[in-house]
């Protein structure tokens, strides 16, 4: 396999999730963390899936991933039955999750690694060439420990995009960091998107932070975990988050979102 | 460069006060030998051989101890962390047996395999094996799952996680379960070498405990630096290089 080829996007498949339920069982007894959950996710598509905690959107992405299974219901990836994890769908966690053992490029080179017909030569090069689109490209021989918390997540990123999945699963990657720092992963997770064509799914709490990114954001509720609204953000890209029109888009979310966590306010003052 | 100044001042007005506390002539030659009578022992044992002949018989003994019970002891350790049947079992067993200071085992020793080798090599293990399995239990429990989990994406499993995620994040434990188990498997030997006395072979245990029915107590304290000095060569070229290796690129633990 040359380098061009191991470059060359991987044509982005898409997800189906049909009338997946999950529920676990605890000792103060069952939480069903998603009830009846289905949807589509496009090829090349930006798709945020915001809401309270509890309300199931990791477990979903877990599913996805191939981490979880579904009590019920089924997962498609490319119209597969997703069996266990895979590199065709990369996830990034909330926790950046490097390996402290391995320096950066050793991280970024884990998944290639294990990525049969590619050469050592090749496999750094590809390395190589994520930690320049993160914009790291300086720091391959640094210890994880000595970088930032933004730069271990663009690490985390490089590492998820190295074997060049179709799809990027992002669990709250942005969550630990500061008002600043995320202010240019938004910047720089547009871009990349733009230029390497994934399919993100993007899981978060941040009402803002959804509208800002996604093609496509899903409100969801919790106990049980399902899908409340869905809103569709045309704005051009890249998008400011702090833009007036953005700002509408995300009041009209958080309105929804306020709409059904106060029912359940009442609900369980009653 | 300061601190090499300061440690070396340190031994030398410890020297100079032991030098002087032997002269002044309130203690007994024969139970405060001068630093200078040890020095002379140590050089003439060095010269008729017996030194090195003691020294090597004692490392042998240790390393093929030492390395028995690591052979076992990280493998047990590993399984014992992966599997919750192991860990009620044989890791209970392991924690209840390294509460027991070593020498405990001589007397079982002495009477399982008399004067022998055997024995010696025995109270060894015994001293090594259970410390390494319960690091490197603890070890690989403390490994933070979500290292699993992102190996698992990246498409890694079975015994390439064993070998590239569990066993390389449980390193900086497995090292210093090492280190202790070089200390115990030090303090066994020396007190599996007073206890038996035999013929195969005449260690630095056997070389101190000949040297108190001699009342020489020049000799005496002569092996128990002997002991010293090679307990700090080991921390320095066994495990400092390791330990360094870490705080570099964990960034965790202290420098030496």
């Amino acid at each position: 396999m040359s380098l061009e080829s191991e470059l060359a996007n991987a044509r982005a498949e898409r997800i189906e999730i049909i009338g997946v339920t999950k529920s676990f069982t605890t000792d103060r007894g069952t939480v069903v963390a998603l009830d009846n959950v289905s949807l589509k996710v496009a090829e090349g598509e930006f798709l945020c899936l915001v809401g309270p905690s509890g309300c199931g959107k990791s477990t979903l992405l877990n599913i996805i991933a191939g981490l979880d299974e579904p009590t019920s219901g089924r997962a498609l990836a490319a119209g597969q039955p997703i069996q266990g994890p895979g590199r065709d769908r990369m996830v990034m966690f909330q926790e950046h999750a490097l390996f402290p053992w391995l320096d950066v490029t050793g991280n970024v080179m884990f998944g290639l690694r294990l990525k049969t017909g590619l050469s050592n030569k090749e496999r750094r090069e590809v390395a190589e060439y994520y930690l320049q689109l993160v914009g790291l490209e300086k720091f391959g021989r640094a210890n994880i420990h000595e970088l930032s918390g933004g730069m271990k997540q663009r690490v985390a990123l490089a590492r998820a995009l190295a074997p060049n999945p179709s799809v990027l699963l992002m669990d709250e990657p942005f969550a630990a960091l500061d008002a600043l720092t995320r202010e240019q992963l938004y910047g720089d997770i547009q871009r990349i998107w733009e230029a390497r064509r994934k399919t993100i799914i993007f899981v978060t709490h941040n009402v803002r932070e959804a509208a800002c990114l996604g093609d496509r954001v899903l409100l969801f509720s919790p106990n049980p975990g399902r899908i409340q609204a869905e809103f569709h953000i045309s704005l051009p890209r890249p998008r400011d988050i702090n833009s007036v029109e953005l700002a509408r888009h995300s009041t009209e979310i958080t309105a929804a979102l306020k709409g059904f966590t106060s029912t359940a306010g009442r609900q369980a003052s009653e | 460069m300061i601190r090499a100044i300061s440690s070396i001042a340190f031994f030398v007005v410890l020297l100079l006060s032991w030098e002087a506390a032997s002269r002044s002539g309130l203690y007994s030659p024969v139970l405060l030998p001068s630093p200078l009578n040890v020095l002379e022992y140590l050089w003439q044992s060095a010269l008729d051989g017996t030194l090195w002949s003691a020294t090597l018989v004692t490392m042998q003994r240790l390393l093929a101890g030492y390395g028995i019970g690591l052979l076992f002891g990280i493998p047990l350790g590993l399984l014992t962390a992966r599997s919750r049947i192991m860990q009620d079992t044989l890791g209970l067993l392991a924690l209840g047996i390294q509460t027991l200071p070593s020498v405990c085992w001589v007397p079982l020793a002495l009477l399982w395999f008399g004067q022998t080798e055997a024995a010696m090599l025995f109270v060894v293990v015994m001293g090594t094996l259970w410390s390494v399995l319960i690091a490197t239990s603890d070890g690989v429990r403390a490994m933070p799952p979500i290292y699993l989990r992102a190996a698992r994406t990246m498409g890694s499993t079975g015994l390439h996680t064993w070998f590239n995620v569990i066993l390389p994040a449980s390193l900086p434990y497995l090292v210093g379960g090492m280190k202790q188990g070089w200390a115990f498997a030090w303090r066994s030997l020396m007190a599996a070498e007073i206890f038996v006395t035999i013929l195969t072979g005449f260690g630095l245990g056997q070389l101190l405990q000949y040297g108190r029915e001699l009342l020489a107590m020049d000799q005496v304290v002569a092996v128990m630096t002997i002991i010293i000095v090679i307990g700090l060569l080991a921390d320095r070229i066994l495990f400092s290089p390791w330990e360094r290796f870490f705080h570099r690129r964990w960034g965790t633990g202290s420098v030496k």
